[in-house]
């Protein structure tokens, strides 16, 4: 490298000062970022929403899991569809009420972003957006997990990629899941 | 045989211009041809062969042009802002050069990454776009690419561009570490990373082979595009020069 790029007393100078410029910058980015973290964060969660509930009015994104066994869907007397269900981090839970079509991977257990406002007693949701985790698995490995009992989709997220081998094994301890074949 | 415009060809790797084209002279079609074949095999295995996922069924496969696409468009800024300090510090004449090329070759990949996340973001979420810090980091990184491509334009004098459009570049670069952990910072709707260099990926691994086959593919295609490119300008300089010194006395 220093055969190549000799770094003379010029070339040293501009060099120290681009990288004295990008420390600065970085360094104002990071605080701005800081001070902003409030805002940048896309949704507010149960607990958060419970302990400093925001104005009726106010338009806010409420983000958790949908409570297994909480949902109840129906058609109002326009017959648009109607959903109700409970949103926890695992800390609180709210309910939200929402009139319109659920997203294709909206279900019970998955992450979900509801935008609307919430009253004090329960969250009227006008969009409802469904999360997506990182775990990226194939039907039949989803479908031995749950053959074996040890992990059902309404309840969490799926295990480690790593165990998927050893946990789609049936323990001969392990009682059939929810989720077994009948 | 010598150019009045460029050295002749010196023993340095870091050499001249004219270096430069003899070195990649036998490597960009090579590099291209491979390229294309990892590519195909990739998008073959990604696109027939890998699995559908066990909730989003088949519309996983959109992960593997969406996740080349998001790697070239990073990896080819942090090679813009690489280039703007060796234009700026060392004045290498053929930084200005490789930043010129990869400009568009960064932005139609930023472009595709946002494309395809839309396409995805629309069966899966629910919606096209949401202001999430994900999302809008990956189009500021767009912005920045065409802000890029035009200040390397704008001046007559090719230098002055070069050195404008390497400051960009360089400040730029505070915008990589934002999408990069914009998903472990912040509450965001786009999931966080499935293949991290610490962790196993949390992925299958009969969908992992075949987005890392697509990456490479991709990969190695971007580049032969770029050595290409970046020959082709050289060349037409020369070209430009000799015709120069033929019409002036």
């Amino acid at each position: 490298m220093s055969a190549s790029f000799p770094l003379t007393r010029r070339k040293a100078g501009r060099f120290w000062i681009i990288l004295a410029c990008l420390l600065c910058l970085g360094g104002a980015v990071g605080l701005v970022l800081n001070a902003l973290s409030s805002t940048i964060v896309f949704f507010m969660a149960p607990s958060q929403v419970l302990a400093h509930p925001p104005t009726p009015t106010r338009t806010i994104r409420l983000g958790g899991m949908v409570v297994a066994g909480s949902l109840h869907t129906g058609r109002a007397s326009d017959d648009t569809p109607e959903a109700r269900f409970d949103v926890t981090d695992g800390q609180a839970a709210v309910t939200v009420q929402y009139r319109g079509i659920l997203p294709d991977l909206f279900r019970e257990g998955q992450s979900v972003v509801a935008l609307g406002r919430y009253d004090g007693h329960g969250f009227t949701a006008s969009e409802v957006l469904a999360k997506h985790d990182e775990t990226y698995m194939p039907k039949e490995v989803a479908d031995a997990l749950q053959k074996s009992g040890r992990w059902d989709p309404r309840f969490g997220p799926p295990p480690n990629a790593a165990d998927w081998n050893s946990m789609t094994v049936p323990h001969p301890d392990t009682p059939p899941g929810p989720g077994a074949a009948p | 045989m010598s150019f009045s415009t460029y050295p002749a060809p010196s023993g340095r790797w870091t050499g001249s211009p004219a270096r430069f084209l003899h070195v990649t002279r036998p490597m960009a079609l090579p590099c291209l041809l491979v390229g294309l074949a990892v590519l195909a095999a990739g998008l073959i295995w990604g696109l027939g062969f890998a699995p559908a996922d066990w909730q989003q069924g088949e519309t996983v496969r959109i992960m593997y042009l969406h996740v080349p696409m998001a790697w070239l468009a990073s990896a080819g800024y942090v090679l813009l802002a690489a280039c703007g300090l060796l234009s700026l510090v060392w004045r290498h004449p053929l930084a200005g050069i490789v930043a010129l090329e990869a400009g568009p070759l960064g932005a139609t990949a930023a472009a595709l990454c946002l494309i395809t996340g839309s396409l995805w973001g629309k069966p899966g979420w629910g919606t096209w776009w949401v202001w999430d810090a994900r999302l809008t980091s990956m189009l500021v990184l767009f912005f920045l690419y065409l802000g890029h491509i035009l200040t390397i334009r704008a001046f007559d004098d090719p230098v002055r561009g070069q050195r404008a459009a390497a400051l960009l570049a360089l400040a730029g670069v505070v915008d990589l570490p934002i999408i990069k952990f914009s998903v472990q910072w912040w509450n965001t709707l786009h999931q966080p990373d499935s293949i991290t260099l610490t962790g196993a990926p949390t992925m299958a691994m009969s969908m992992f082979w075949p987005l890392l086959v697509c990456t490479a593919g991709f990969t190695l295609t971007g580049t032969a595009l770029l050595l290409i490119r970046c020959r082709a300008a050289l060349l037409e300089r020369r070209t430009q020069a000799l015709a120069l010194r033929d019409i002036s006395p």
